[in-house]
C-alpha cells in the first residue's frame, strides 16, 4: 500500500524562543530550523511500514515555504521515496494545511496518511483530525502502536492503540486512514551521510495552493504574540526543615 | 448566542473538567447548553444538569456514541451545530481528538487550549510550549474551540438545568472500540489535583518512585512524571506532565530529580507553588522554582515525608 507522510518544518525544539519587540509573532529570523518531532516519528513509522513489507511506497509532503524542502529532502534521506511540496509563502494555519493535503490525498490515493499529532510552534493538535474529516477517513490520533492487518489493500482493517488521559485505548478502523503519532510511536533514526547524498536525486514535486484549487490563508487573525508573565525569581533552601517551614508559613501551601 | 459545550465523562462519571470549560462558556456569554453523548449515561447527564450556569443538557444515549469515538461524536456534533455561535470542548485527549474533525466538517478553524476569553471572537492561548502567548480573532461564524480546564475556575453546583434527548441520525461505519487498558488509582486526578509531586530521571527507576507515595498521601497529591521518566519505562504514559503530556497547575508543584526542560515546564509553570529538589544546583527547573533544595533527593525525600 501507499503510505502518505506529512512533515512541517518548525523551530528546533532546543530553541529558546524570543517574541518580536512589536508583539506581532515569534522572532524566527536566523533561528535554527528542523523537522517537527513527532513528523520525525511519522516519518520513521512510515519507512518501518516498508521495511516490513506493508508499504510499498513512502511520499513524504510539506506545506509551507521554499525552505520547507530541506524538510522533504530529510524525510527522502530517512527512507521516503518522494516527495511533494505544497509551496506558499501565506500564513497557513490547520484547515488551510488539511485543505492542501486532502487535494493531495485526492491525487495520490494513498491507503493510510500519518501525521504527527502536533506541531511544537502552534501546539495546536488539528491537521491530521480535519484532514481526516475533509477526506471522510477514520481517524487514530495519538498513536502508540499501529498495525496494519494484511498488505493494506481494500478491506484491511488498522489497529490502533492510543494515549488517551486515563491509559491506552485500542481501536480499529477501516483503510484508507489517518494516524497521528505520540511519542512513544517510535524511536525515530537519523539519517546517514549516503542516504542524504542519495536524497538529493530523488524526486521532488513543487506544486502551488492554486494548482490544488485551494486557499490556505487563515480565518483566524494573529493580534498580538506576547511573552508568557514571569515568574517571581524564588529562594534556595538550605535544609528540608527549612523547606517545610516556607510552605507551611511563608507559601502556607500546606 | 449559545454555546454548546461537549461534557468530558469517564467511567460513568462526569470529569471535573466540565465545570471549567462551562466557566469558560460563561465567559463569553450567551445561553449555555451540555452536550452528554456516550451510553447509559443517565447520571453523567443528571451531573452536568447541577452545574451552575447551564440552561439545557442535551443526551445522546447510544451505543453508537460509547467510548467516544470521533467519527460518530463528531457528526454527532456537526448535526447540533447549527443552534450555536460557539462549541466548546476540554482539551482532553477526547476533546482534542473531535473538535478538529468536527471544525473541518463545518469549514471553520479551530481554537487550540485557550487559556483566556478576550471577547466572544478573540481568545488567549499558548504557543511554542507555553513561551509566548498569542492572542487570536476568528472570524468564523462558528467557533469551535478547546479550553485548557486549569485556566479557568469551575462553577458551582447550584443549578438545576432541564435534561433534554438528543434524537440524531448518527451511524459509524468507520471505526470501532476493541479494548482499553486504564491506569488503576486511588489517588487524584493528576489535571485536578491540588499537590502535585513528580519524579524525573533522577528517580533511577520506576520501584523508587514509592519513595514518593508518602509525601502523595500527606498531602493529597497526584503523582506525575517527567517524559524522561516515563521514556525510560519508570511509570506509563499517563502520569507524563509536559507539552505532550497532562497540563497541570496545582497549588503546590513539587519537582524531584527532574532537570526542566522547557517540554516540561509547558506542562506545570503556571502551578503557584513550585518546589524543587534536584542535587545539581545548574539545573533549569531551579530558574522556576519557588522554593529550590539542592540535595539528593534519596535523602532528602525520605527525610520530607518523615517532616510532614
Amino acid at each position: 500500500m501507499k503510505v502518505l507522510v506529512a512533515v512541517k518544518r518548525v523551530i528546533d525544539y532546543n530553541v529558546k524562543i524570543r517574541v518580536k519587540p512589536d508583539n506581532s509573532d515569534v522572532d524566527l529570523t536566523n533561528v535554527k530550523m528542523a523537522m517537527n518531532p513527532f513528523c520525525e516519528i511519522a516519518v520513521e513509522e512510515a519507512v518501518r511500514l516498508k521495511e516490513k513489507g506493508v508499504a510499498t511506497e513512502v511520499v513524504a509532503v510539506t506545506v509551507g515555504p521554499k525552505a520547507a524542502q530541506e524538510q522533504l529532502r530529510t524525510a527522502l534521506a530517512l527512507g521516503a521515496d518522494r516527495a511533494i511540496h505544497v509551496e506558499t509563502d501565506e500564513r497557513v494555519e490547520s484547515l488551510g494545511a488539511a485543505k492542501a493535503l486532502a487535494k493531495v490525498v485526492e491525487q495520490e490515493r494513498p491507503q493510510l496518511v500519518i501525521l504527527g499529532k502536533q506541531a511544537i510552534d502552534s501546539d495546536n493538535n488539528q491537521v491530521g483530525q480535519m484532514l481526516a474529516a475533509l477526506t471522510g477517513m477514520p481517524q487514530a490520533t495519538f498513536a502508540s502502536e499501529v498495525v496494519v492487518d494484511g498488505n493494506g489493500s481494500e478491506g484491511d482493517k488498522l489497529k490502533v492503540t492510543r494515549e488517551i488521559d486515563g491509559g491506552l485505548q485500542t481501536i480499529e478502523l477501516a483503510l484508507p486512514a489517518v494516524v497521528t503519532t505520540d511519542l512513544r510511536l517510535n524511536e525515530p533514526r537519523y539519517a546517514k551521510l549516503p542516504d542524504i547524498m542519495k536524497a538529493k536525486k530523488k524526486p521532488l514535486d513543487v506544486v502551488t495552493p492554486a494548482d490544488l484549487g485551494i486557499e490556505v490563508a487563515s480565518r483566524v487573525k494573529l493580534l498580538k504574540v506576547e511573552p508568557p508573565a514571569e515568574r517571581q525569581g524564588g529562594v534556595k533552601v538550605g535544609s528540608v526543615d527549612e523547606l517545610v517551614d516556607k510552605l507551611k508559613n511563608e507559601a502556607k501551601v500546606i | 448566542m449559545s454555546v454548546l459545550v461537549l461534557a468530558e465523562h469517564h467511567d460513568g462519571l462526569l470529569a471535573d473538567a466540565t465545570a471549567h470549560v462551562v466557566a469558560a462558556a460563561q465567559a463569553i456569554g450567551g445561553d449555555i447548553d451540555v452536550l452528554v453523548a456516550g451510553q447509559d449515561v443517565g447520571a453523567i447527564a443528571e451531573a452536568a444538569a447541577k452545574l451552575d450556569g447551564v440552561g439545557r443538557v442535551r443526551v445522546a444515549d447510544s451505543a453508537t456514541f460509547a467510548h467516544q469515538l470521533a467519527e460518530p461524536l463528531a457528526d454527532l456534533l456537526k448535526a447540533l451545530a447549527d443552534d450555536y455561535s460557539h462549541v466548546l470542548a476540554a482539551a482532553s485527549t477526547t476533546g482534542k481528538n473531535v473538535l478538529p474533525r468536527l471544525a473541518a466538517l463545518s469549514d471553520v478553524a479551530q481554537i487550540s487550549e485557550i487559556i483566556a476569553v478576550e471577547s466572544a471572537d478573540t481568545f488567549k492561548r499558548p504557543i511554542y510550549a507555553g513561551n509566548a502567548i498569542a492572542t487570536v480573532q476568528s472570524e468564523d461564524s462558528l467557533k469551535v474551540i478547546t479550553v485548557r480546564a486549569t485556566a479557568f475556575d469551575a462553577v458551582g453546583q447550584g443549578g438545576s438545568a432541564s435534561v433534554v434527548p438528543v434524537e440524531a441520525d448518527v451511524s459509524n461505519t468507520l471505526s470501532s472500540f476493541v479494548g482499553e487498558e486504564l491506569a488503576q488509582s486511588d489517588r487524584p486526578e493528576l489535571g485536578a489535583a491540588r499537590v502535585v509531586i513528580s519524579g524525573g530521571r533522577g528517580m533511577g527507576n520506576g520501584e523508587n518512585f514509592k519513595l514518593l507515595e508518602g509525601i502523595a498521601d500527606k498531602l493529597g497529591a497526584a503523582i506525575g512524571a517527567s517524559r524522561a521518566a516515563v521514556d525510560a519505562g519508570f511509570v506509563p504514559n499517563d502520569m507524563q506532565v509536559g507539552q505532550t503530556g497532562k497540563i497541570v497547575a496545582p497549588e503546590l508543584y513539587i519537582a524531584v530529580g527532574i532537570s526542566g526542560a522547557i517540554q516540561h515546564l509547558a506542562g506545570m509553570k503556571d502551578s503557584k507553588v513550585i518546589v524543587a529538589i534536584n542535587k545539581d544546583e545548574e539545573a533549569p527547573i531551579f530558574q522556576v522554582a519557588d522554593y529550590g533544595l539542592v540535595a539528593d533527593l534519596f535523602e532528602a525525600v525520605p527525610e520530607l515525608d518523615s517532616k510532614l
